[in-house]
């Protein structure tokens, strides 16, 4: 079966995320013979597009269009259908980050095709067409059968290492068929914390939380995340007390984080505050109290003082890195 | 100006999370259940305020099973104005969303708020099939909303920032954290609850979609292995040789 993948791109970069959805649907249409085609929306250069070849995709289809930079939602479904109707591909592949949340629920309902969001494995074809995603907010998975003909999914960010190969795709232009009236949103400015990797797509988070008693003592969580080329997160009273912007917070209210590596600094570990981050492969938590639950949760622990420790930490991993 | 929330019920979030009947059916034994934070602290309480700056009609929605009407009546008591429960059970978004489509297509609202995301399916999927299937714009994971007559201004989050988009009503918009503060009821919206109307509706034909075969509860971690604060080299090694996190 002909697969079409959404490969998102801002600023004219193709995201990790998008990477990853290719390389997802290059391997389900692997499966079935089928061919795996990419369709990237706005301006993009020829070597960021080649590069999606790589990742497995056999077929770019490039809607060059300035208009489609940013992403309005109705827009981009118009024309993901219109290139999946054109490639008659039955399966729509999408990144669960913020954009397909946006846009794969609009090409499911055009099209009448079953919707499964945040897919951690490949469909398992034996018995239906059944794809696991987490559900609870990370504490089960569910498998969900799509029965529809057509079928839309969304795969969860830093879930499936992207495994560059040389292989290569056609670029082709793709006519978006799109007028100005089909526009009604309107960007007016973006906003993004530039030189900074955005948590959902960080490899390593360094996470602090009440138990640093005050945003003047963050340059210790900064000074082990620079240590290690990490991002930073925080617990949601500390982005609730203004110590750190919003955009940093995870859990069960904030961002849904799969790092390969969680280190977690003076965070208890409620219940709501491990939804968000207990997808990640490695926790280490780092807590003066012993009974602290997240120790339950953690791989790896240290019971001390995060203000003794974490400087001697940041020491070590310097070191490592020399 | 006429808003609809749409409002759904989700286990309380320290519930304890289990499968019966050969793990195909959530365990509902000592589960309380809630309004959809989401749901509830950001689309409910901004409508309220919408209502309360420059008037407006909030209508609650919700598509499911007469279980479903303590939640609703919580809404209410909130400080909704009239509810609809669409008597139908089902787990596939897109039944749920054409159900609300069709309820919206009679009434006509100029805004309609979903939360973010249920936080026991995690589907993030009903706000842009209902705007697909009315053929609205959509704004989705929302953190502010602001109205000037028949424009919204709206800052929505994208990978590491946010940005601020402008469109005109009407539209769909899911909320997130930052739409507004939540908010208790009190026992004068409690008593006014009973009052209000809560009508329910039979659903329309719609095709399901996608049907759940099972769940499963991740594989147990393996415990802890405590290091020495005094040996925090210790604790590097191990990221590094046998955890290959570093
Ligand atoms: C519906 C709902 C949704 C929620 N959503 C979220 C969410 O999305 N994200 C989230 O994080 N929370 C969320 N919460 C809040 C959550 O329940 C907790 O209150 C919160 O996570 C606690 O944050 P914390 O661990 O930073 O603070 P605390 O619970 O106060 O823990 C501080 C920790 O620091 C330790 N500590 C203190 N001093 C030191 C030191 N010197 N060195 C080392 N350790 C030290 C303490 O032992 C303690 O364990 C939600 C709550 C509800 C009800
Ligand atoms: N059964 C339902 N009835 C009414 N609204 C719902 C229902 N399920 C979900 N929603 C709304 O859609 C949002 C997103 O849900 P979901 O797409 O299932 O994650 C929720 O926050 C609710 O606002």
């Amino acid at each position: 079966m002909s697969v079409l993948i959404f490969a998102d791109q801002s600023q004219g970069k193709i995201k990790k995320a998008a990477f990853e959805a290719v390389q997802y649907g290059a391997k389900l249409a692997r499966q079935s013979g089928g061919t795996a085609t990419a369709i990237v929306l706005g301006e993009v250069d020829n070597a960021e597009l080649a590069a999606l070849g790589n990742y497995g995709a056999q077929k770019v289809l490039h809607a060059a269009d300035a208009r489609l930079n940013d992403i309005d939602s109705g827009v981009a479904a118009k024309v993901i259908v219109a290139a999946a109707n054109q490639e008659d591909a039955k399966i729509i592949i999408f990144s669960h980050n913020f954009d397909g949340r946006a846009i794969a629920p609009r090409v499911a309902a055009r099209l009448q095709a079953g919707l499964v969001t945040g897919a951690i494995a490949l469909p398992d074809t034996a018995n239906g067409f059944v794809v696991k995603k987490t559900v609870f907010s990370g504490k089960a998975f569910a498998n969900i059968n799509i029965t529809s003909d057509k079928k839309v999914i969304s795969v969860m960010p830093n879930t499936f290492t992207p495994e560059k190969t040389d292989a290569t795709a056609t670029v082709m232009p793709f006519q978006a068929a799109v007028n100005d009236a089909d526009f009604r949103v309107k960007v007016t400015s973006v906003q993004t914390v530039s030189g900074e990797v955005p948590l959902t797509e960080a490899e390593t988070i360094v996470s602090g939380g009440r138990g640093l008693k005050g945003p003047e003592n963050w340059g210790l969580v900064e000074d082990l995340a620079k240590a290690l080329g990490a991002a930073t997160a925080c617990s949601r009273p500390v982005a609730d007390s203004g110590w750190r912007p919003h955009h940093e917070h995870v859990g069960q209210t904030g961002l849904t984080v799969r790092p390969n590596l969680y280190i977690a600094i003076g965070i208890s570990g409620a219940i709501q505050h491990l939804a968000g981050v207990n997808g990640s492969k490695v926790i280490v938590v780092i807590n003066k109290d012993p009974e602290a639950p997240f120790f339950k949760a953690a791989d790896y622990g240290i019971v001390g003082d995060a203000f003794e420790v974490v400087p001697k930490l940041t020491e070590a991993v310097k070191k490592l890195k020399q | 100006m006429k808003i609809l929330v749409c409002i759904s019920k989700t286990p309380d979030t320290t519930a304890k999370i289990a499968f019966t009947d050969n793990n195909t059916k959530f365990s509902e034994t000592g589960v309380q259940f809630i309004i959809n934070p989401y749901d509830e602290w950001y689309a409910l309480v901004r409508a309220l305020e919408l209502k309360e700056t420059q008037g407006a009609t909030v209508h609650l929605l919700t598509v499911g099973g007469a279980d479903t009407e303590p939640v609703i009546r919580k809404a209410l008591a909130l400080g909704g104005d009239e509810s609809f429960r669409i008597n139908a059970d089902s787990q596939d978004s897109y039944y749920i969303a054409s159900q609300i489509a069709a309820h919206a297509k009679q009434q006509g609202y100029d805004l309609i708020l979903t939360g973010k995301e249920t936080i026991n399916y995690n589907g993030s999927s009903i706000g842009g099939m209902i705007a697909e299937l009315l053929d609205l714009p959509f704004i989705s994971i929302a953190a502010k909303l602001e109205l000037n007559g028949a424009t919204a201004t709206l800052n929505r989050e994208i990978e590491g920032g946010e940005e601020i988009v402008q469109v005109n009503l009407p539209v769909v918009v899911s909320c997130q954290k930052g739409m507004a503060e939540a908010r208790i009821p009190n026992m004068r919206g409690i008593m006014a609850a009973k009052s209000k109307p809560l009508t329910v509706v039979e659903p329309v034909e719609t095709p399901t979609l996608t049907s759940i075969v099972s769940f499963e509860m991740p594989p147990a971690k393996a415990g802890v292995k405590l290091i020495s604060p005094d040996n925090v080299e210790e604790l590097v090694k191990l990221l590094h040789e046998e955890a290959k996190a570093l």
